[in-house]
């Protein structure tokens, strides 16, 4: 029986053999490849490098791959291997304004300089499970797009600002250093970069249940999509002996720039707020549900009451990201005995006192009646 | 398996990670967040906590301190819940005989650094040593106010009052204080610390201690520290004095008593029998010839 607490070195081993047999399956079915998950699990290839925060399409294939599909380890997986990486420095801010455009999208104008693009979309499709699709069947070619060049598409929030309908967008040098959550502990309050950069990072299933309670009257914050984009940027990064900027390369991102309402105040008009959204890849839900949460925790910013959990920065900040949440939560798997001895103890000792008390109580009253 | 595991130190470093797996710049930061908490003992220092290959809870922040007090000529011991061969120590002290190549040990006496889990060893330590506490919540207020920036400041303030009403609502509400583990202790006077989910029997063994006490929360990037002969009260009452857990049975295996025991069930009958959570120690004694009642019946079986 003492075997129960001793042996832990060979179980482990052990467990971690049938693990990757698990992973393999059947081994009558060929192996996953790397190429496979790059090219047909790519919105979960962008999520794990989005929560990961590691732009690295192969790296992330291979996580998901050996994390059995599971996006939050494929994601820790991901995230443990960055933390080695060195830091050269940071780029210069992207210029959305300039992407190379897949799919652009407002809902509040019906048509606007650049036009609306749907791009690939689940978007109007019918949820219909497709039987076709067990096998590789012929698709039919989109129609070729008339004139992919590389125009500029000046974003929605531009052509509000420029009637100033839309506050500015904050206050911060576009020069001035970015904060590193992953360098420096967070404190509170949390400027806006790192709170963008802590909801990059974020878990998706947590950002968007808060951004749905601040739909449902939560916070409400009336937002419109102002836009959605996604498509090409390109990476630049300014080389100090050189005096100017160099492409590094291009990256896919998803923006989505909100427009909520805002009533104004004792200082400012009224006039349209932003919450802001931005992911790598094609990640809408996740760009969308950030942009609602980035508003919302502006309330102590912009003088609203707060009320909800999706204005509370402390507590959306510490509780997103899902590496520390399922560690935190999956270590309750770890052992307790230590602990729940003591209590087991306690629980004991107050049992026999609570027992012993009301053996008293009985024995007065039998003698008073 | 034998019971003491000791390796020697592996001929050539792992080439891919750097020594203890942390690049030097992050120890760097990590060593200087331990000056400062050794500097101010039993405050909780921000670090910026690095992602590891292990889950953030399972032990990120001892992990963290322990590679960055760790030298190659080190002896380590890695410990959960008192035991060396519980899966998490066995995986953790894997993880710097692999990274590190140091030489680790399952004897209290021969580690020159113990990273620890829920437990003191019940050997007491020497002014060699250090002990690395993994802690999941490191802030002994925050089950009062679950806010860092509220917490902060009462700690700035010294604001203890409502640890003590805590306490004493536990003594009107059971006639107890009902904290068995993670029980809160003032540090020199002036920090009130947590001092991790040990049991509070092993709170004694921080007072006064001749060796380092280091603690690591990884998930919630903090630091803190308890220097040698530092002076460590557990919070109580005059009426209400503190006092620790006392197991009525000796240890089954060695009938070590004074002893932090773990209860194992032994059938679905009821029948049960209690061993030594430290299995160093338990080791030590029968091997010096005391014998506990299961000892004697079964000798042999746990070889």
């Amino acid at each position: 029986m003492y075997v129960a607490v001793k042996g832990g070195e060979t179980a482990i081993g052990n467990a971690h053999r049938l693990l990757a047999q698990k992973r393999r399956g059947d081994r009558s079915v060929p192996a996953l490849t790397i190429g496979q998950i790059l090219e047909q699990l790519t919105l979960a290839v962008d999520r794990v490098m989005t929560e990961g925060s590691l732009y690295d399409r192969r790296l992330a294939a291979l996580a998901i791959k050996q994390a059995r599909g599971d996006l939050i380890e494929a994601i820790f997986l991901l995230r443990a291997y960055r933390t080695t990486l060195p830091r050269f420095g940071s780029s210069v801010a992207l210029e959305t304004g300039r992407m190379l455009i897949a799919r652009r999208i407002s809902a509040t104008f019906k048509d606007l300089p650049g036009g609306q693009l749907l791009g690939p979309t689940f978007d109007y499709t019918h949820r219909l499970l497709d039987p076709a699709l067990e096998d590789d069947g012929e698709l039919l070619p989109p129609d070729p797009v008339d004139d992919v060049d590389d125009a500029i598409v000046p974003r929605v929030t531009d052509l509000l600002g420029d009637d100033g309908l839309i506050e500015a967008d904050g206050d911060s040098e576009p020069d001035a250093p970015v904060g590193d959550l992953t360098r420096e502990p967070l404190s509170f309050p949390a400027d806006r970069d790192l709170r963008l950069q802590a909801l990059a990072r974020g878990d998706e299933g947590f950002l968007l249940a808060l951004g749905y309670s601040t739909q449902r009257g939560y916070a409400r914050s009336h937002p419109f999509a102002g836009e959605i984009r996604m498509g090409e940027v390109e990476v630049e990064i300014e080389v100090a002996e050189l005096g100017f900027s160099v492409p590094l390369g291009r990256i896919n991102v998803t923006e989505c720039q909100m427009v909520n309402q805002f009533k104004g105040s004792g200082d400012a008009p009224p006039q349209f707020t932003r919450g802001y959204g931005l992911v790598f890849g094609h990640g809408e839900r996740k760009a969308m549900a950030m942009a609602l949460c980035d508003r919302s925790l502006r309330a102590r910013e912009l003088g609203e009451e707060q009320t909800a959990p999706a204005q509370d920065e402390e507590f959306v900040l510490s509780h997103l990201d899902n590496v520390q949440a399922t560690g935190f939560v999956e270590h309750l798997k770890l052992p307790h005995y230590v602990d729940f001895q003591a209590e087991l103890e306690l629980i004991r000792r107050l049992r026999a006192e609570h027992n012993a008390r009301t053996a008293d109580e009985t024995v007065v009253k039998e003698a008073a009646e | 398996m034998s019971a003491a595991t000791d390796s020697a130190p592996a001929e050539t470093g792992p080439s891919t990670y750097n020594f203890a797996y942390l690049d030097e710049q992050t120890k760097r930061m990590i060593r200087r967040a331990i000056l400062k908490a050794v500097a101010i003992p039993g405050y909780q220092v921000p670090f910026a906590s690095r992602e590891m290959p292990m889950p953030y809870g399972w032990g990120t922040g001892g992990v963290q301190v322990t590679a960055s007090v760790l030298g190659p000529n080190d002896v380590l011991k890695v410990i959960d819940q008192g035991a060396d061969d519980t899966t998490n120590a066995v995986a953790i002290r894997g993880f710097f005989a692999k990274t590190a190549g140091v030489a680790t040990t399952t004897r209290t006496s021969d580690a020159t650094i113990i990273q620890t889990r829920h437990r003191i060893p019940e050997t007491p330590l020497g002014p060699d040593q250090i002990l690395v506490y993994q802690v999941p919540i490191p802030e002994p207020l925050r089950f009062l106010e679950p806010r860092e920036t509220e917490t902060r400041t009462m700690h700035a303030l010294e604001e203890y009052g409502l640890v003590h009403v805590k306490l004493y609502e536990d003594i009107a509400r059971h006639g107890h204080i009902a904290t068995t583990y993670a029980y809160p202790v003032m540090v020199e006077n002036r920090y009130v610390m947590d001092p991790s989910p040990i049991p509070k029997f092993d709170n004694p063994k921080m007072d006064n201690c001749p060796a380092l006490q280091l603690f690591g929360a990884g998930r919630e990037k903090r630091i803190y520290a308890i220097p040698p002969h530092t002076s460590v009260v557990s919070l109580d009452f005059e009426d209400h004095p503190f006092a620790v857990q006392k197991f009525s049975d000796p240890c089954a295996l060695c009938a070590g008593t004074d002893v932090y025991l773990d209860e194992v069930i032994l059938d679905d009958r009821g029948g049960r029998m209690f061993v030594c959570s430290d299995t160093d120690y338990c080791e030590k004694r029968r091997d010096a010839g005391h014998h506990g009642k299961a000892d004697e019946m079964s000798e042999g079986d746990f070889a």
